[in-house]
């Protein structure tokens, strides 16, 4: 019997800006769902956002999944598979997964495969109440990325 | 009528911002300015709320210093609960709030240095834009790149052990502190395995800081002159003098040195600081009242600590301190790539006290928590790792809190970034009708210095990148460039 691929589920965002706090949300239900499910290869993180560090947890995976709120173009989510990237922001503020994947790369000389969900958001105030329509976005996501994780 | 040059990062729901340079009809640079988004909405998302759960909620305030409001906060509630101002604490409940704002400091900094300031410092503000990052410092420096995503994961699991969640940290109470530091965590942050220890952490540090003064003294243009302009310093000190990250009193010296603001309790700031509204910047300058609007404004940060403190109470850290004072002949240091030097010191002071502060019984056992009289305000201070952070609340009968007024480490900054900005953009754009790599990379390594927090904790896809504008004398679009 092959063996399990360690899996890590990473959201990221602001639970108290409305929609932003989708990755964070989607990540805690998930991880419900996998304790349920008893699925020990899979791994659930959550955090406001991606750090230098986080190159270090996602080394020794075999697939990372990132989840983050969206506003781009999208019907209401959307799965895409992350590259490596160099690119230098200039605030300490702003980790992309592609940068993170990068210095894993460049680091540890691992590469596991990276996928970024997008979930389609629409407002972001201050507030912790996510809207209805992320709300509907983030189980349509929930119910693709069981499927995703249960398939792979 | 001038030109203008515009860089842009106009991303994301707020925050980030834009500089523009007003060039004037012969090329000089007329006018500089730097524009950020300052949050808007907070006061009125914890308006009512109860005073308890500030602490926890103002860390949806910023995804990189999440720590540093939530001990703000908690520093502010304390004088609300009858608990004092700093000093009225357990020795529990203080020391481990200490211990998890030097494991703060720690991990910010080491953020700074090794993944912002280590791709200029080797690259150079005009180095190659491909290199310049953490990735070209990994080529050039794999040790330093791995010593840097290792030290940061140490300063989380110093949070992790005393604050809890990532997102709903809750260490830090009105009064105190919700728990002790538990022997299991205690010895795996002295002793844990190579080189996951506190001593390990401060060989690191070291280290780091022989790789600066290397590079310092072989690149003393870059470091002593890119961006120098007169500033004054302002900063929490202990009441003796002592550097002090987590309380003390209010102390700021002018550019040579006389203290002018004579180490306040800061309770009462509002009645020596002000805030300036402009009307072209979305962030208010906070000013001395006393020295009025124009002459009164401040730098805080690593830089203007360590022109503000008289001595450091750690023996490794006090020894790279006089150091970094012997530079300037005792005289503050407005250096802005100082910056980086005074980061590194108080890293290892971090690193020591954390040691000092796993060491102390205090930390396992012994009362969390103390209350009072209360009171319906308090004033909480800290300082953070960009600077001086103010949190000042009111509440009403019902507890629920009825005014805050919040002044970050940012927006002390505000003139300071702008004076940095119009000194480099002096030096590099004068006379240039178009923008070049080189021009990006020298206004961006000044601000970067400061590492301005713009609004942070929204961190949605879709955003655009970096861009800068140069605008002709009829205000026409000539030249555009984005960031990569």
């Amino acid at each position: 019997m092959a063996k399990a691929k360690k899996i890590l589920v990473f959201g990221y965002g602001n639970p108290g800006r409305q929609d932003d706090g989708l990755g964070i949300f989607l990540s805690e239900r998930i991880d419900n769902w996998i304790k349920k499910e008893n699925l020990n290869s899979v791994k659930v993180d959550y955090n406001y956002q991606l750090n230098i560090e986080d190159a270090h947890e996602i080394a020794d995976k075999d697939i990372v999944i990132f989840i983050d709120a969206s506003k781009e173009e999208i019907d209401d989510y959307a799965l895409t598979k992350v590259k490596p990237s160099d690119k230098l922001e200039f605030t300490s503020h702003f980790v992309s997964p592609s940068y993170l994947l990068n210095l894993c790369n460049v680091i540890y000389s691992k590469t596991p495969v990276v996928y970024l969900l997008h979930v389609k958001g629409y407002k972001w105030k201050f507030l912790e109440e996510m809207t209805e329509d992320a709300k509907n976005n983030m189980n349509k996501a929930y119910d693709f990325l069981k499927d995703f994780i249960l398939n792979s | 009528m001038g030109q203008k040059l515009t860089i842009d990062p106009v991303t994301r729901v707020e925050g980030h911002g834009k500089v523009t340079i007003h060039l004037d009809n012969d090329g000089n640079i007329e006018q500089t300015r730097l524009h950020i988004v300052e949050f808007r909405g907070f006061e009125r998302f914890i308006q009512g709320r109860p005073y308890w759960e500030a602490p926890v909620l103002v860390q949806r305030l910023c995804g990189i210093c999440p720590v540093s409001h939530h001990l703000a906060a908690a520093k502010a509630l304390d004088v609300i609960v009858g608990a004092g101002t700093g000093e009225g604490l357990t020795p529990t409940g203080e020391k481990m709030r200490r211990l998890m704002h030097y494991g703060q400091i720690f991990q910010s900094h080491t953020f700074h240095f090794f993944h912002l300031a280590s791709p200029d410092l080797l690259f150079g503000a005009d180095g190659d834009p491909l290199k310049r990052n953490i990735i070209g410092v990994t080529l050039e420096n794999k040790e330093l790149a791995v010593q840097g995503v290792l030290m940061r994961k140490y300063g989380q699991e110093v949070i992790k052990a005393t604050a809890g969640k990532k997102i709903h940290g809750t260490g830090a109470i009105p009064g105190g502190i919700n728990k002790h530091l538990t022997s299991e965590d205690k010895e795996y942050l002295l002793n844990g395995l190579e080189p996951m220890n506190i001593n390990k952490m401060i060989d690191w540090t070291q280290a780091a800081l022989e790789f600066f003064h290397d590079y310092h003294s072989q690149n003393k243009e870059l470091i002593d002159n890119f961006s120098v302009f007169p500033s004054s310093s302002l900063s929490l000190v202990r009441k003796d003098g002592a550097l002090d990250l987590y309380h003390g009193v209010l102390r700021a010296v002018d550019a040579d040195g006389k203290i002018i603001l004579h180490d306040i309790d800061y309770q009462e700031y509002h009645k020596y600081i002000d805030e300036e509204v402009r009307t072209w910047s979305y962030m208010k300058f906070p000013y001395l009242k006393e020295l009025g609007k124009k002459t009164g404004w401040y730098t805080v940060g690593p830089l203007a600590r360590m022109n503000t403190a008289e001595f450091i109470d750690t023996p490794i850290a006090q020894k790279e301190f006089e150091r970094f004072k012997a530079y300037t002949k005792g005289k503050p240091n407005n250096m802005s790539m100082h910056m980086h030097w005074a980061r590194l010191i108080e890293i290892l002071h971090s690193a020591e006290m954390i040691k000092q502060l796993l060491n102390d019984p205090d930390i396992l056992e012994g009362e969390l928590v103390i209350k009072g009289q209360k009171l319906l305000e308090g004033v909480g201070l800290i300082e953070a790792p960009r600077g001086t952070l103010f949190h000042h609340y009111k509440i009403n009968e019902n507890d629920q809190i009825a005014m805050t007024n919040l002044i970050v480490s940012t927006t002390n900054n505000n003139q300071p970034m702008n004076e940095a900005v119009n000194f480099v953009a002096n030096k590099v754009m004068k006379g240039k009708l178009k923008i070049t790599e080189g021009m990006l990379n020298a206004v961006e390594v000044a601000i970067r210095a400061y590492d301005p927090c713009l609004s942070c904790a929204t961190h949605a896809l879709g955003q655009m990148p970096l861009e800068i504008s140069l605008y002709d004398v009829n205000n026409k679009l000539i030249d555009l460039k984005r960031s990569r």
